[in-house]
């Protein structure tokens, strides 16, 4: 009887201090994954500078610049590869932007709802499809589709033309970087699309309504309510389509031409870093040319670094200016 | 005749030497592991599978690439390596390691020129390279014109397609081009990959044969059995003795019989531009590196034992893949290395000379 008392207020406590151990418990494993995260990443470009030291001792900044790929002279450089890897990125975002906004747009303002699913379903199976099957699709089905019927009708119709007639001149191949492009427009398509869908679909009903209620078209209703309110989800998603895009390895492999040259040609073949690496990596023997290889991985790596730095500078200035503005 | 003597002996040995096996005991050893070159791969597991049946031996092989066969065995991952391009004496003295040669194939130049069918395009070495180098570029050049007479080829450009990846083939096809063309020896050189002064690369011999395939016009190499199995159109080359040849196994055969093996110090035989009425220019051999030294001699035996198996029971097999088995000379020289020169730790042989088998 006399001790009740002390059990009873004792309980509360027990539990407390419980709830404190498994707390800090739950924090420390929250931070132990994060930095589990970090911590890779800086493994990979520790990982990477020490294998690429010897390319880097030998070639220094030049490696950059230097168009040369001689396994033979072992004579590296990036050059080739990184406009590759730019160009087909490029190209890729070209197209996948405009499309993906047009696929979100119509899912989330237009479509009927019976349509909504069906439609969100395809485009998110598009993403479950491994590279690969799109570089043999890329191979077998479009390029002869392409290189038949109609590389040779723009190659004669805007090959002639002053200035950007050198982008499409060349043998009717159907393989080069304007395929590898495409195709890698259709791989980041699904990604693009179904973040913008998501960020759509957050935007407030009461903003949307209103706007429409003053009368604005649905055009304007999207350009100046659904985007500005989206912004950073959408470049997030269009950030991750180009990281995406960039680091595509087999299906541009599949398609590009795998030539080490830089070609002002779209229809010509081309290389870039993954597809270099994806090619090369297995049969490299000796020292430089193993490390030359590493330091294109290591290249990718500080690409895709600064294409995410600008995005996020990107957004900030955004921020900052409508902050300005309102 | 003698020839076909030596044979039966060595299959009579096959089936009644019942006693002796290698030295080091190679009946505990049940799995075997290798990696290497892709080209000899179908060969390789179809001898593993059919030698499983048999003994109970399997034989794990990674085809990842001469390349990556060479750093496999060189870091001792496994019990062999395997390489399309033979390894400079030097370098196997340095990492203590030997080969010899497996099955042999040919690399065959394919066309895609509608109207032109298998075999009806002549082609020399010299003009191959100038193809190749990017310095011929339409079909009906005359320096083409001239080797075939009779023979009319499209006003349409040419496309080169090579191997994008590394590759044995690649060192074959472009140690011949060294061969008969200074300019390609002096600018471009001999590599599992070099550079390509012209072309598109595709991945791979299928890679190769689907651009062909694919782009009219075009002019590409394969290995052998790439070409006969996707029926493609090949060109028959001009040999050293100056005769036009089809890339077939008896013409092969005739490059690695005219080869002298005995005085290649480590097996180092390149077997392209070889002398013959009949030899076929771009042949090669695909080769196996073991150590000499071995830390694991009960593996070593194992490994020999199935390649020794191999060379005297695999030929039918490797014929079928369109693969051409080594002649039996050479089989019987690369014996009497293996018996030399493989060794335990304490210098015991591994193996002893003719005694191989016991099935």
């Amino acid at each position: 009887m006399l001790n009740q008392p002390t059990v009873i207020s004792n309980q509360p406590n027990l539990a407390l201090k419980r709830g404190a151990r498994l707390d800090s418990l739950f924090r420390g494993s929250t931070y132990l994954t994060a930095f589990i995260v970090f911590g890779s990443v800086i493994g990979i470009l520790i990982t990477l500078v020490i294998g690429a030291y010897p390319a880097l001792q030998k070639f220094g900044f030049g490696f950059l610049t230097s168009s040369a790929w001689n396994p033979v002279t072992q004579d590296f450089g990036a050059a080739v590869a990184i406009f590759g890897t730019l160009v087909t990125s490029t190209i890729a975002l070209i197209i996948a932007v405009p499309v993906s906004f047009g696929i979100a747009l119509f899912i989330t303002q237009m479509a009927p709802n019976w349509l909504k699913r069906p439609i969100g379903t395809a485009v998110e199976l598009l993403a479950a499809i491994p590279s690969i099957i799109y570089g043999m699709w890329g191979l077998f089905v479009f390029a002869p589709i392409f290189a038949d019927n109609v590389q040779p009708w723009i190659t004669d119709h805007f090959g002639g033309l002053p200035f950007i007639g050198v982008l499409f001149d060349g043998p009717p191949m159907g393989i080069g970087m304007f395929t590898a492009g495409l195709i890698l427009a259709i791989m980041i398509i699904p990604f693009i699309a179904s973040i913008m869908r998501d960020v759509f679909d957050v935007v407030p009903t009461v903003l949307k309504e209103s706007a429409y209620g003053l009368g604005a078209t649905t055009w304007e209703v999207v350009w100046n309510i659904v985007l500005p309110y989206t912004r950073v989800g959408v470049i997030g998603g269009i950030m991750l389509g180009l990281g995406r895009a960039m680091g595509e390895t087999m299906a541009v492999t599949f398609v590009i031409g795998n030539a080490q040259r830089i070609s002002p040609s779209l229809f010509m073949p081309g290389n870039t870093i993954s597809s270099t690496l994806a090619n090369e990596f297995t049969e490299a023997v000796g020292k430089l040319y193993t490390s030359a290889l590493i330091e294109l991985g290591l290249i990718l790596f500080l690409i895709t670094f600064v294409v995410l730095a600008l995005a996020k500078l990107l957004l900030m200035r955004l921020e900052a200016s409508s902050g300005q503005r309102s | 005749m003698y020839k076909k003597f030596v044979n039966r002996i060595f299959i009579g040995a096959a089936f009644l030497s019942m006693s002796v096996a290698g030295i080091a005991n190679a009946d505990e050893v049940k799995e075997i592991s290798g990696a290497g070159a892709t080209f000899p791969y179908p060969v390789y597991a179809k001898w593993a599978e059919a030698y499983a049946k048999l003994t109970g031996v399997k034989m794990n092989y990674q085809s990842i690439g001469s390349g990556g066969g060479i750093k496999q065995i060189k870091a001792k991952t496994v019990d062999f390596g395997a390489s399309d391009a033979p390894l400079q004496p030097e370098e196997l003295d340095k990492a203590g390691l030997m080969q010899f040669p497996m099955v042999m194939g040919g690399v065959v130049p394919v066309v895609n020129i509608p109207g032109v069918k298998p075999g009806d395009l002549h082609l020399s070495g010299k003009v191959l390279a100038q193809i190749f180098m990017g310095e011929i570029t339409k079909w009906d050049d005359s320096r083409i014109a001239e080797l075939n007479k009779g023979l009319t080829l499209p006003n349409s450009a040419i496309t080169v397609v090579h191997r994008s990846d590394g590759s044995g083939t690649t060192w074959i096809f472009t140690n011949y081009l060294s061969k008969v063309s200074s300019t390609w020896k002096d600018n471009i050189g001999n590599d599992k990959a070099v550079s390509w002064p012209a072309g598109v690369g595709g991945k791979g011999n299928e890679g190769v044969a689907s651009y062909v395939k694919r782009i009219k016009g075009s002019i590409g190499y394969v290995e052998y059995a790439y070409a006969l199995q996707n029926k493609m159109s090949y060109a028959q080359l001009q040999n050293q003795a100056g005769n036009f040849v089809s890339p077939t196994s008896e013409n092969f055969q005739a490059a690695a019989a005219n080869a002298d093996w005995a005085h290649a110090p480590g097996f180092y035989m390149v077997l392209t531009d070889q002398p013959g009425a009949k030899s076929w220019p771009i042949t090669g051999a695909t080769f196996i590196l073991v150590y000499k030294t071995q830390d694991k001699p009960a593996n070593a035996a194992a490994v020999l034992k199935f390649f020794d198996w191999a060379y005297h029971n695999g030929g039918a097999m490797a014929q079928q893949l369109d693969y051409v088995p080594m002649p039996s000379s050479v089989v019987s020289l690369v014996e009497k290395t293996w018996a030399n020169n493989i060794k335990d730790r304490s210098g015991n042989a591994v193996c002893t000379y003719g005694l191989m088998f016991n099935f």
